[in-house]
């Protein structure tokens, strides 16, 4: 066999010009086997070297060798070319608007005032005070006495009050609670100081209700007792407090205040977080918005408890769920707690 | 507590805006609520105090006059004026057009134009207390008094400011004004000027020896008694009409004015009696007898209790002690002589009174709170004085002191050591000195460390160390008080498990796609009826005094608060509804506080949702709320299993008890057809409760982990034949006895075609796996035998062919 017998040249352009008339996977498929699969053109050439003489083997060799390469990268070329241009067509086709709604999921949601009172709880707790519930109903003891109430304190008028009908001997000693500050009580007689407690719970007022008076209330109440607590420790605590419920820029202030089982008794407010103490809509143009009441534990309580009044001080506190809920999400009318209207309700 | 500034200033420097002294005083425990500014809209150079110079006709109209007025300016002006009481001499108040008043008719504010009135040009207005904003009184034309001066604009005249105060129960004496005035003076560094007390009395003797007799020496510690002779009544002048007026009280009589007034000045309630009714002159303070009555001034017949205290004649009652005067012993225009009382009674005692008769008046509202003895002879004083100088009467020599245990001065002693223990800042001794002698304490300081403090008598509230700690921060200002981190050892940490348990709950079942609601606690007999049985109903614990029949009730379950939540929103959506609450029910217990018990309870109802977040025709039923409860309760670790059950008020064959452990924990089940009638539900509803405290010993703490296994497992599905009413729960537990079973999950429920009559077809996919090796095929058919073997003998199940 003559080396002038193998048409490289033609071999080579028939190939180029098939491949470029080429327009589906099927005919290139089709096109690697007649030209470089096992019986192809190229490999045919290949596979007559051995007939050759040596110096023409090697120059028809190199040569083959080389279009064998050209030929297979222009293929994976053309069918790169030929997937990228099916994927493109694909994705034309499978445009879809993604403004549509989303498939809807569930959703529930806690009630705002148990919302709001997590958070409370929360930054108590971080700050070392334990939690406890106590009874909603309560005794006269608890809920007035214990906290230097007695019966005739003309101090009970501030906190009308729900009686249960249980009659003991003409009296009804038994009660909605008013306050959660019972459980002050309650907490001191099972613990020795150092005390550091919260107490979060339902209250009960025998009060019309209005748009900022509700009979049924959610409070929470802080108390802490132990050696060298002064009001300074008081003010420490509770403005702290509130900067991180209303925010770290919020200022605090306390006003004098009475109630019977402080000494000092105070009013804590807050600069008014809408205006910064401009006076507005939400302060009542005060500048100011009072969150809650605070004092030092009367010593009176702390001796009944059996703690020595001289040796051990504490401090209370004692602020309204929703009151702080309607500050934060500006709720106008606190009866729209617990009339439980979705609208409402799902908003939080 | 309404203070008018313009009679507080009788009694200390005002020198700072209204609005600065009441910020002051509230931070001082003071608190106002509002200013209120009488005159603040009367022009000064259009509202001026003038003097009718003549009154003449109208030439067109019989009931109109024309009134020439001098009103300061150059020449006097002439007015139409058609208030029968205008008369030459008199001070009035003259507006000039472009004034702005109030219309007499409409009551709303109105800017005077000049007019033509039945042909005669009026440019002005003689006022009358309604066109200025004073009070509804358009009878006639306010008469100024005689001095008042001409020209000077009206808002300097009459306009005043008056604080409105909220007293706190501890502070009786800040119901008076000149307590206000010492208060206002600590806070401004002012001084006090005391009201005078002293007045000439004749040299006559109260005729036939007054005599007091305390008989209940336990409920009134002091009567001082003061006969007024020749009193003439009428009214009381106008300035004391008008501080009356603007502490909210009505003028009556000079009399009854004079004493309202000496209560409103120094918080002292007293009490005028004409003495004719002071049957041979003789005061007898006791406890009221059974049956006896009084009509009180209000004319109403009242019944006594012989724990009430009344001040009597010989023989009745004239009044109830603190509380009010008797209508047959008051002073009427007949009244020649008076006796004044001014008395301490028990505070807890009139209270009692006050409260039982429902009559809570100005006097018992000061003396439940508590005065000082002292107080009473010198507003006796100051009373007799206003009654010799203003209602005409003569005091008779002889005043009646009943006074047998004259109260001790307190006196308080508080160390250094204290004060800084309580505040936290160790004051300097000239401030807390300071501090305490502008609020009229005296004050010994005793170095290294006592402070010897001796309490005014007005000052009631003060007996304890850190009583004057409060002092002597609201004057210093809460503000010089540091701020201190929170140091010290942290209390161990109790565990609260059913709290906790709780608030997972109500996580879990948010979480699941549920909203929480909070409802009342009390609800109305009619909205438990429904759902407690027979049996319960006598034994609600109510509210004796309920303000709303919507709130009496303690519920013992929270189902028909859910569900009425749900009455509420039913009309809102078709789309599914599903509602929780997590709160306690009050269980009665004999001579014992209720017990309280955590529930859990969940309503569900409407139609799922569809693609498009819209009703869909599918209903919800009971798996969804079973699902729930799934959710909510493996959330939390627990297995539940359910049997069927009866319940009151979910319908009978579609209600499950949920257990865990094999102890109930609640129930799940459709809501009764004639208890959603009940509740005005329109829709199929389905309900669960759990009991917080019964589920809580089922929760497992600290859940251990299983190791992943190592080998795999074999899936086969068998279908087996059973009766239609067999529980396919019951099915699901045979076949998970066998030891190779790792899960079991149904996936067809079918009856119809194939499957005998009565008959149904249940698909199970059971998962064999062991924990020791790879299972061969060998063994799981044996195992598979002997499942369908077990299924054979206890539940008569085939295999489907």
């Amino acid at each position: 066999m003559a080396a002038d017998t193998i048409d490289l040249e033609g071999i080579a352009e028939r190939a180029r010009n098939e491949l470029d008339a080429a327009t589906d996977e099927a005919a290139l498929e089709a096109w690697r086997v007649t030209h470089l699969g096992r019986k192809g053109t190229v490999t045919g050439v290949l596979r007559q070297l051995g007939e050759l003489e040596i110096e023409e083997r090697q120059r028809i060799g190199a040569e083959a060798n080389q279009l064998k390469n050209e030929l297979g990268a222009a293929l994976d070329v053309k069918l790169a070319g030929l997937k990228a241009a099916k994927l493109a067509a694909t994705m034309q086709e499978g445009r879809i608007d993604v403004t549509l709604p989303a498939r809807k999921k569930r959703v529930g949601r806690l009630h705002p005032i148990t919302q709001t009172m997590r958070e409370i709880v929360d930054i108590f707790v971080s700050m070392g005070f334990a939690v406890a519930e106590g009874p909603e109903v309560e005794t006269d003891y608890y809920n007035f006495e214990a906290l230097l109430m007695d019966r005739d304190h003309p101090a009970r008028d501030m906190q009308d009050t729900l009686y249960i009908d249980y009659d003991r001997d003409g009296t009804y000693p038994f009660m909605m609670r008013t306050h959660t500050s019972p459980n002050q009580v309650r907490f001191m007689e099972q613990h020795q100081p150092p005390v550091r407690v919260i107490v979060p719970g339902k209250c009960y007022r025998n009060e019309a209700t209005d748009p900022t008076h509700e009979w049924m209330l959610t409070q929470v109440e802080v108390l802490a007792v132990d050696e060298g607590l002064s009001m300074a420790d008081l003010k420490g605590t509770l403005f702290e407090f509130a900067k991180r419920l209303f925010g770290q820029k919020r200022r605090a202030r306390f006003r004098c205040d009475y109630f019977p089982y402080v000494e000092p008794g105070v009013d804590m407010a807050i600069d008014c977080f809408i205006c910064g103490g401009e006076g507005c809509r939400t302060c009542h143009q005060e500048g100011w918005i009072e969150i809650m009441g605070a004092g030092m534990v009367h010593p009176q309580i702390l001796s009944n408890m059996g703690y020595d009044a001289e040796r051990v001080t504490g401090f209370a506190a004692g602020m309204g769920m929703e009151r702080i809920a309607m500050l934060r999400h500006g709720v106008e009318d606190i009866r729209h707690f617990y009339r439980n209207d979705l609208r409402f309700l799902e908003q939080f | 507590m309404r203070v008018s500034l313009k009679w507080l200033a009788d009694y200390v420097d005002l020198d700072l805006s209204p609005e600065e002294i009441g910020h002051r005083l509230t931070m001082a425990g003071l608190e106002m609520e509002h200013v209120h500014r009488v005159g603040g809209d009367w022009d000064p150079e259009l509202i001026t105090v003038g003097e009718v110079q003549s009154v003449d006709p109208h030439p067109n109209a019989d009931r109109l006059r024309l009134a020439t007025v001098n009103y300061g300016g150059a020449e006097p002006q002439t007015v139409v004026c058609g208030a029968p009481n205008v008369a030459p001499g008199q001070k009035v108040v003259f507006a000039r057009a472009g004034a702005t008043l109030v219309d007499g008719h409409s009551g709303k504010a109105m800017v005077l134009r000049p007019a033509k009135i039945r042909g005669v040009e009026s440019a002005g207005m003689v006022c009358s207390e309604r066109e200025l904003g004073l009070s509804d009184g358009h009878e006639g034309i306010l008469v100024l008094e005689p001095d008042a001066p001409v020209g000077r604009p009206l808002a300097q005249y009459l306009g005043d400011a008056i604080l409105d105060l909220d007293v706190t129960p501890n502070r009786p004496d800040w119901l008076s004004m000149l307590g206000v005035a010492r208060e206002v003076a600590a806070l401004t560094g002012n001084e006090v000027r005391e009201p005078e007390h002293t007045y000439e009395d004749v040299d006559e003797m109260a005729p036939a020896n007054v005599s007091v007799d305390i008989a209940a020496s336990d409920l009134c510690f002091r009567y001082v008694a003061s006969v007024i002779d020749g009193v003439t009544l009428g009214s009381s002048p106008a300035w004391m009409q008008e501080r009356l007026n603007a502490s909210g009280m009505r003028p009556i009589n000079n009399v009854v004015d004079i004493t309202n007034y000496v209560m409103l000045e120094l918080g002292q309630p007293l009490h005028a009696f004409d003495f004719a009714a002071v049957k041979s002159a003789k005061i007898i303070v006791r406890r009221a007898r059974a049956g006896e009555h009084l009509t009180t001034l209000d004319g109403a017949k009242r019944e006594l209790t012989p724990e009430m205290l009344v001040i009597a004649n010989e023989n009745d009652a004239m009044a109830l002690a603190g509380v009010m005067g008797g209508e047959d012993s008051e002073v009427t225009e007949n009244t020649k002589t008076i006796l004044l009382e001014s008395a301490t009674f028990h505070a807890p005692n009139v209270r009692r009174t006050a409260a039982t008769l429902k009559l809570r008046s100005e006097a018992s509202s000061r003396f439940e709170k508590g005065l000082s003895p002292e107080l009473a002879m010198i507003a006796s004083q100051r009373a007799t004085k206003m009654l010799v100088e203003i209602a005409g009467g003569r005091a008779l020599h002889g005043l009646v002191d009943c006074y047998a245990a004259p109260a001790k001065e307190v006196r308080v002693d508080v160390t250094r050591r204290r004060l800084q223990q309580v505040l936290g800042i160790d004051l300097p001794t000239s401030d807390v000195r300071n501090a305490l002698t502008l609020l009229g304490f005296h004050v010994k300081w005793e170095p290294p460390e006592h402070y010897r403090i001796r309490v005014p008598y007005w000052r009631t509230d003060i007996s304890i160390a850190d009583d004057l700690a409060e002092e002597v921060a609201r004057v210093v200002g809460y503000d010089q008080i540091p701020t201190k981190n929170l140091g010290g050892d942290v209390p161990p940490a109790e565990p609260q498990p059913l709290r906790e348990l709780r608030e997972r709950l109500r996580d879990a079942l948010a979480a699941a796609g549920m909203q929480e609601v909070i409802t009342y606690s009390l609800t109305t007999r009619e909205s438990l009826v429904p759902v407690v049985s027979d049996g319960d109903l006598d034994g609600f614990l109510h509210v004796v005094n309920p303000l709303s029949a919507e709130h009496e009730y303690l519920r013992p379950t929270l189902r028909g608060s859910v569900l009425q939540a749900l009455a509420q929103n039913q009309h809102q959506r078709e789309s599914e509804i599903a509602l929780f609450e997590a709160a306690r029910t009050y269980v009665p217990r004999e001579g014992e506080l209720p017990e309280e018990r955590e529930q859990v309870v969940g309503v569900v109802s409407g139609r799922r949702e569809n693609r498009w977040g819209r009703a869909s025709d599918d209903p919800v039923d009971f798996f969804d709320a079973k699902g729930y409860v799934v959710a909510a309760l493996r959330t939390v670790g627990v297995e539940p299993e359910f049997a069927t059950a009866e319940s009151l008020g979910l319908l009978s064959g579609r209600t499950a008890t949920i257990s865990a452990d094999g102890v109930q924990v609640g129930v799940v089940g459709e809501v009764h057809p004639d208890v959603r009638a009940a509740y005005d539900l329109d829709d199929d509803a389905f309900l669960f409760e759990v009991s917080v405290d019964e589920l809580l010993p089922a929760v497992k703490q600290g859940v251990a982990y299983e190791p992943l296994p190592r080998y795999p497992p074999v899936v086969q599905d068998i279908a087996v034949i059973v009766d239609a009413d067999r529980l396919v729960g019951d099915v699901q537990s045979v076949i998970e006895q066998n030891g190779l079973v790792r899960a079991v999950e149904l996936f067809d429920v079918y009856e119809g075609e194939g499957v005998p009559a009565s008959k149904k077809s249940l698909a199970f996919s059971i998962t064999y796996q062991s924990s020791d090796k790879t299972l061969t095929d060998r063994e799981v058919a044996v195992a598979q035998e002997a499942i369908l073997k077990g299924l054979k003998t206890k539940l008569g199940a085939e295999l489907r062919g």
